[in-house]
């Protein structure tokens, strides 16, 4: 029993990199889990997916101006990301072109300039750091971040809960009564882009998403309702960060691949033995799928 | 209440008009049915009613009355039926006037969403998803929300639009019960039986307004002719305007 305890929980108590880890992890659960949720009901979770890519050339400007400094690359992650979400909505509101192939045209001239800045002056190991994070080192300052992010991401989503839910579901009735639709719309994409900034840190622009979608798609398959999604993606995404984190620590893998791995591992077990239209629960309903 | 005037509208897209030069007044507490072939500018009106779409020419002239305080319920395909949210959560979003944006509701709000629900005949759905009801089910959940809006002016497009018999029969009860209520009622329908039986005002439109007054000047065998030609036009005038577009 003992060395069951020890197995699950002294890697934590034992090294202080590996607290700090999993607190982060936890504190992103947190933020990621509500706001992934939404983006898989707003059918936009490839936005989310271009939005991670897009905050690379601030996050590069940032440390080309700085180095390694997290204020400088978070600052310009948070603006970068704002602008690629603003010039691809306002692309698709006044032109013909839809919201998310403005999204993909302009994410990717974002991301081409981000490498392009990285390589200029970083080495090959420094632009590594940026796209997978380094979460065994994560710091004191680096948590805080990542804990205003959540609170604010939890507090505003607390507020504008209402609106943002009508206004994925029933667009229309939040115009005719009035609602801030475009507005809600627009703070929603700021939580977004904060929790990938916040998420960049710990596990790199590439994987940061991860810890966004993977839970919540998941959570689709267990609850009924956004805000039983939203706990549920909570619960993944803590569990993905624990696991990975151990499997990190006594298989030597790298931390962030393996978090979402397993958070994928979730994600495969809900689409076949969830409660809600999994194959499983299909399969025992006597229905079948579509030809 | 205020009647609601129309002075020469035009409505539109993209510059084309869809409705073109309408004038005329809905009396407050009329109930008036609009009828026309598709693509006439039926909804285009409605949306103009609304606010959502402004007058490429001409105006509305809505008295004091608020566009946030008209009722419209359109045609069902613009909702996202698989989203995960219950049936009763759906209906509370008629309070919205009360309680707003953020302010939260309180156990005689969720009891007068109970009974509306029950008075379009779900009671026991309240924590149904609206996934799992059928298209007539849940026309009768959005009729419920309108009931708890209690708007004056109530706007439906299509309501009754691949709808059984007798939810029909029973949303149109309800319908007669706003009317009784003197609240202007303003839908667009395409079963002319069911404007003959229930809507004592019909506005017709194919392109240009036919007619509009007492149903039974307006429904005319030769109005109903000439709609359907001015359809026929109208689709071959669409083809041509088409060019160009995406």
């Amino acid at each position: 029993m003992i060395h069951l305890f020890h197995f699950f929980l002294g890697p934590f108590q034992d090294f202080a990199f590996m607290r700090h880890a999993l607190v982060a992890c936890l504190a992103l659960a947190l933020g990621c889990g509500p706001v992934g949720v939404l983006l898989v009901l707003k059918r936009m979770s490839l936005v989310g997916d271009a939005l991670s890519h897009a905050v690379l050339p601030g996050v590069a400007i940032g440390f080309l101006v700085s180095g390694l400094s997290l204020y400088a690359m978070t600052l310009g992650g948070i603006v970068a990301g704002l602008a690629v979400a603003l010039v691809a909505g306002v692309v698709a509101r006044f032109t013909l072109l839809k919201e998310d192939a403005s999204f993909a045209a302009v994410y990717l001239m974002s991301l081409a300039l981000g490498v392009l800045i990285v390589s200029l002056r970083g080495s090959n190991i420094d632009l590594i750091h940026i796209l997978f994070g380094t979460i065994l080192a994560v710091d004191d300052a680096d948590l805080i971040l990542v804990a205003c992010i959540s609170s604010i991401t939890l507090v505003t989503l607390a507020l504008i809960y209402r609106p943002l839910v009508v206004e994925c579901f029933d667009p229309g009735y939040l115009r005719s009564v009035g609602g801030w639709g475009a507005m809600m719309h627009f703070i929603f994409l700021v939580l977004v882009v904060l929790n990938l900034v916040a998420g960049f840190r710990a596990l790199g622009t590439l994987m940061a998403v991860g810890l966004m979608m993977v839970p919540a798609a998941s959570a689709r398959f267990w609850a009924r309702e956004v805000w039983s999604m939203a706990l549920v993606a909570v619960f993944i995404a803590m569990l993905s960060g624990y696991t990975g984190l151990i499997l990190s620590f006594y298989v030597n893998l790298p931390s962030g691949p393996a978090i979402i791995l397993t958070a994928g591992l979730c994600y495969v077990c809900s689409v076949i033995v969830g409660i809600h239209g999994s194959v499983y629960s299909r399969r025992r309903l006597g229905l079948h799928l579509g030809g | 209440m205020n009647p609601i005037v129309l002075h020469d509208l035009t409505l539109g897209y993209d510059g084309h008009p869809a409705v073109h030069h309408l004038s005329g007044v809905f009396e407050a507490g009329s109930m008036t049915a609009v009828v026309g072939p598709n693509g006439s500018g039926k909804s285009t009106l409605l949306k103009g009613l609304t606010g959502i779409l402004h007058p490429l020419g001409g105006r509305i002239d809505r008295g004091n009355l608020k566009t946030s305080r008209i009722a419209y319920l359109p045609q069902a395909a613009e909702i996202d039926r698989s989203f995960p949210i219950t049936v009763l959560d759906v209906v509370s979003l008629g309070l919205w006037h009360h309680v707003g944006m953020f302010g939260g509701l309180t156990s005689r709000h969720w009891q007068q969403a109970r009974q509306a629900l029950g008075s379009v005949g779900l009671s026991g759905f309240e924590t149904r998803a609206i996934g799992n009801l059928s298209a007539g089910q849940f026309q009768r959940v959005l009729f419920a929300r309108l009931l708890l809006q209690d708007c004056s002016v109530i706007l439906l497009d299509e309501p009754f639009t691949a709808i059984d018999e007798r939810t029909t029969a029973d949303l149109l009860d309800v319908v007669r019960g706003w009317h009784a209520e003197k609240r202007t009622i303003i839908a667009v329908l395409h079963d002319m039986e069911q404007v003959h039986l229930f809507f004592p005002r019909t506005l017709m439109l194919a392109r240009e307004p036919i007619g509009w007054g007492d149903t039974a000047e307006i429904l005319t065998p030769e109005n109903l002719q000439l709609s359907r030609r001015m359809c026929e036009a109208w689709d071959e005038a669409a083809e041509v305007c088409l060019i160009g577009e995406p």
